[in-house]
């Protein structure tokens, strides 16, 4: 944060902006400008993606050898903490509290989000979620998996259940708010002009990420109480010796946490669709499909969460339509997928470091999406449950999607966030890197999972050696990978050349009429819209689009 | 009206820079407020989605429990919610109107009412606590046939009830503020966005006890 605290070299940055209105610390701390609290949000979450890392770090180091390097007991810890604070602390408010909360106002023409001090309030919430979750650390973690199954968490994990419960409880209120100050935002704060036929597809997708916070977050809040409260009391409704009944806290549990991965993946999806657009200097294929794919995901994601107990005790009969809706929901998915080849086909593709972004995106989350549809098959799904293969298959679409995303995002609009360029050459270098670093981490896991290693095992039987020391080095890559561009985004933020109004010529509000870094309401003057989004051929009439 | 302009253009005490007009504002927040709802509906229905399940599975052990619950403070505790979100009612329509000193009286009473109510439960507890029917070690009940099954009806019983109350408490406290700013003449005829939204709050928490009370306290009464 000091590089943001610091007052410019003399002779430049004259021009008023967001950045340069104030110094203190406590224009920082009690600011209600979206974008500062994106700022916010984006040196906490990137706090925590590097605390979670280390804890993967670590998961790998202990997995070198077949017995462990640490006792079984520490390797529990290790993965539920991972988890919990990558699940939790990352994946889910990564981009929609970070770019979305900075980009969101600007895309739609607005001043600032409907509810400026709400938007404050949850940052707080999430740090102040973020202290319990850190504290159970602190204090010796937890072993029960970022899953919370009970009765292991309510009855006998003697490990700080409670704290890192509360930990996830009162972060989930940080993600309802920015999820309600999203919708009424895009509801209400349009400038003229910005019809929701013309609201940039990023816009789409983080309504409908944000209808899933909305409704999904709750659940999980009064789960988690209902857990607590049979904790602390020995009495309660998820142990089976208490009368009550496991699978309906995995019922509750899911019933958040499957829209929950949608709440992670539909942001980097937004980001997506703007930097396909961008860097192939083409309207994107089939607007409305796109939109009305992101809703499609918001609504079916809330039908499938019973895939995660085919081998729980669930009726056969559930299970089939559980299997049925999420081999639908991939419908959506492929759509997108589809739409952004399609985008790119004769586009005039540049090959800039957001855009490998993407093109990794599309290759990893397609392998991520199409795995998931060996799981959501019954059958298959019994083999490789709670195995390598689902570890491999959700990390394809987490990080091989979802942080591919989050980079390519970040470096897009990094100029527009700091007034700066960041080093091409360094960023090239370092996608490649995590790229490669990426598959040799997790492809592994899918061949490991497939013959049978079960997830969350702290030893594993000599034959899986190699498999298992080829994923440790490709994490080690991964890890060098994700620490080059913190340290040249960083350098850049105060040593970059000064960036352009709109470096990478985009459309969009954000580029187009606001200056670069934005003054601290976004616009020297009222924005008007008098085109359909990604207007890259300079197409005056609106087009027709199904 | 003009004057009115006037003091918009400058700053109203409600119009927060952000927005274009007053209009836009009250429609955001009305929206928020809704939104917000939704997400308290889903709290709850976590709640209510377990006490459907393990009614359909103890339907016996639960029915049994009604001899236990006191059904006539549960009745005058509807009675009292159901009058409070009609003074609420009151109280919004007034500030509409401008009449501040109704605008207090209404709200004072609502308070009343929701404080009434909050003792009643009290009292409620108090007995639970006497009969053993708290969850936990100290958990006894009368047919030994149930012990356990009935155990979960007073856990969700206590988790439903209690939440319920929670809301009623920082409801309490909302309302506690609105009579100071509208004693202050934070509000008039024209802004009063707050009140409106603090009664559709007060009303959601109602509208959960009318649920509440049929499903907890009235389930072995119907054969």
């Amino acid at each position: 944060m000091s590089t943001t605290l610091q007052p410019p070299s003399p002779g430049i940055e004259a021009k008023a902006n967001y950045l340069n209105a104030d110094y203190g610390w406590k224009s920082w701390l009690f600011t209600t400008d979206h974008k500062r609290i994106a700022l916010l949000y984006l040196f906490s979450i990137t706090t925590f993606f590097f605390i979670g890392g280390a804890f993967a770090v670590l998961m790998r180091i202990h997995l070198l050898s077949p017995e462990g390097m640490f006792d079984n007991d520490t390797y529990n810890k290790l993965f539920t903490m991972h988890g919990i604070i990558m699940v939790f602390f990352f994946l889910v408010p990564s981009i929609p509290a970070t770019l979305g909360n900075f980009l969101i106002p600007m895309m739609i023409g607005s001043r600032d989000l409907a509810f400026p001090r709400i938007n404050l309030l949850s940052w707080y919430i999430y740090i102040f979620g973020g202290i319990f979750t850190l504290m159970a650390v602190v204090r010796g973690g937890v072993d029960t998996g970022w899953t919370f199954y009970a009765p292991f968490s309510s009855t006998y994990s003697n490990t700080h259940v409670i704290l890192a419960a509360v930990g996830v409880f009162v972060s989930g209120f940080s993600s309802i708010l920015t999820g309600l100050n999203f919708i009424v935002t895009i509801h209400k704060m349009r400038c003229p002009g910005m019809t929701w036929s013309r609201l940039p597809l990023f816009v789409w997708a983080h309504y409908a990420t944000a209808l899933i916070q909305v409704l999904g977050t709750p659940v999980i809040a009064i789960t988690l109480v209902l857990l607590g409260l049979e904790r602390i009391l020995h009495a309660g409704i998820f142990d089976p010796t208490l009368g009550g009944d496991p699978i309906l806290f995995q019922h509750l549990f899911w019933f958040y946490s499957h829209p929950a991965v949608y709440i992670m993946i539909l942001p980097g999806m937004a980001v997506m669709s703007e930097l396909v657009a961008c860097y192939s200097r083409k309207r994107i294929f089939g607007y409305g499909f796109v939109a009305f794919s992101s809703l499609g995901i918001a609504v079916l994601s809330f039908l499938v969460w019973g895939h995660h107990l085919f081998v729980s005790g669930q009726s056969m009969y559930a299970s089939m339509v559980f299997s049925f809706m999420s081999m639908a929901v991939a419908v959506p998915s492929a759509i997108k997928v589809f739409n952004w080849t399609a985008t790119m086909y004769r586009g005039s593709i540049s090959w800039d470091t957001p855009m490998l972004y993407a093109f990794g995106f599309i290759g990893l989350f397609t392998m991520g999406g199409l795995t998931g549809l060996f799981l959501a098959t019954m059958a298959i799904d019994v083999h490789v449950t709670d195995t390598y293969f689902v570890i491999a298959h959700f990390h394809y679409v987490m990080v091989g999607g979802m942080v591919m995303a989050y980079m390519g995002g970040l470096h897009f609009w990094f100029p527009k966030i700091t007034g700066r360029l960041y080093p091409e050459g360094w960023a090239k270098f370092a996608a490649l890197v995590i790229f490669v670093g990426f598959n040799l981490t997790f492809f592994p896991q899918f061949i490991l999972g497939y013959l049978g290693m079960p997830r969350r095992y702290a030893t594993y039987p000599e034959e899986f050696h190699l498999l298992n020391v080829m994923s440790t080095a490709g994490a080690s890559i991964l890890g060098v990978g994700y620490v080059i561009p913190m340290i040249y985004l960083a350098w850049a933020w105060r040593n970059g050349p000064l960036s352009p109004q709109n470096p990478w010529k985009a459309k969009g509000l954000e580029w187009e009429q606001s200056p670069t870094p934005p003054p601290t309401f976004n616009f020297d003057t009222p924005p008007i819209v008098t085109e359909p989004a990604y207007n890259y051929s300079g197409e005056v009439e609106e087009e027709a689009h199904g | 009206m003009a004057e009115n302009e006037t003091v918009l253009a400058t700053h109203s005490p409600g119009l927060q820079h952000h927005f274009d007009d007053s209009a836009q504002q009250l429609e955001a927040s009305t929206l928020g407020m809704w939104m917000f709802l939704v997400t308290e509906l889903m709290f709850f229905g976590g709640m209510f989605a377990s006490y459907t399940i393990y009614r359909n599975m103890y339907p016996d052990a639960f029915a049994s429990t009604s001899q236990f619950m006191n059904v006539t403070i549960g009745a005058i505790n509807t009675g009292v919610l159901i009058c409070s979100s009609f003074t609420m009612v009151l109280a919004v329509r007034s500030i509409q109107l401008g009449r501040k000193n109704a605008t207090i009286a209404f709200l004072t009473l609502t308070l009343v009412l929701g404080c009434v109510f909050l003792v009643l439960k009290y009292v409620e507890y108090h007995e639970k606590w006497v009969d053993h029917h708290i969850p936990g070690p100290g958990f006894e009940y009368a047919d030994l046939r149930y012990g356990r099954q009935v155990q979960i009806l007073f856990y969700l019983y206590f988790a439903m009830t209690g939440m319920h109350a929670l809301h009623m408490i920082v409801g309490a406290g909302l309302i506690v503020t609105l009579i100071v700013m509208t004693a202050r003449n934070r509000f008039s005829a024209e802004w009063n966005t707050p009140v409106e939204m603090v009664g559709l709050y007060w009303h959601f928490v109602d509208v959960v006890w009318i649920f509440l009370f049929p499903l907890l306290y009235l389930i072995g009464h119907t054969s």
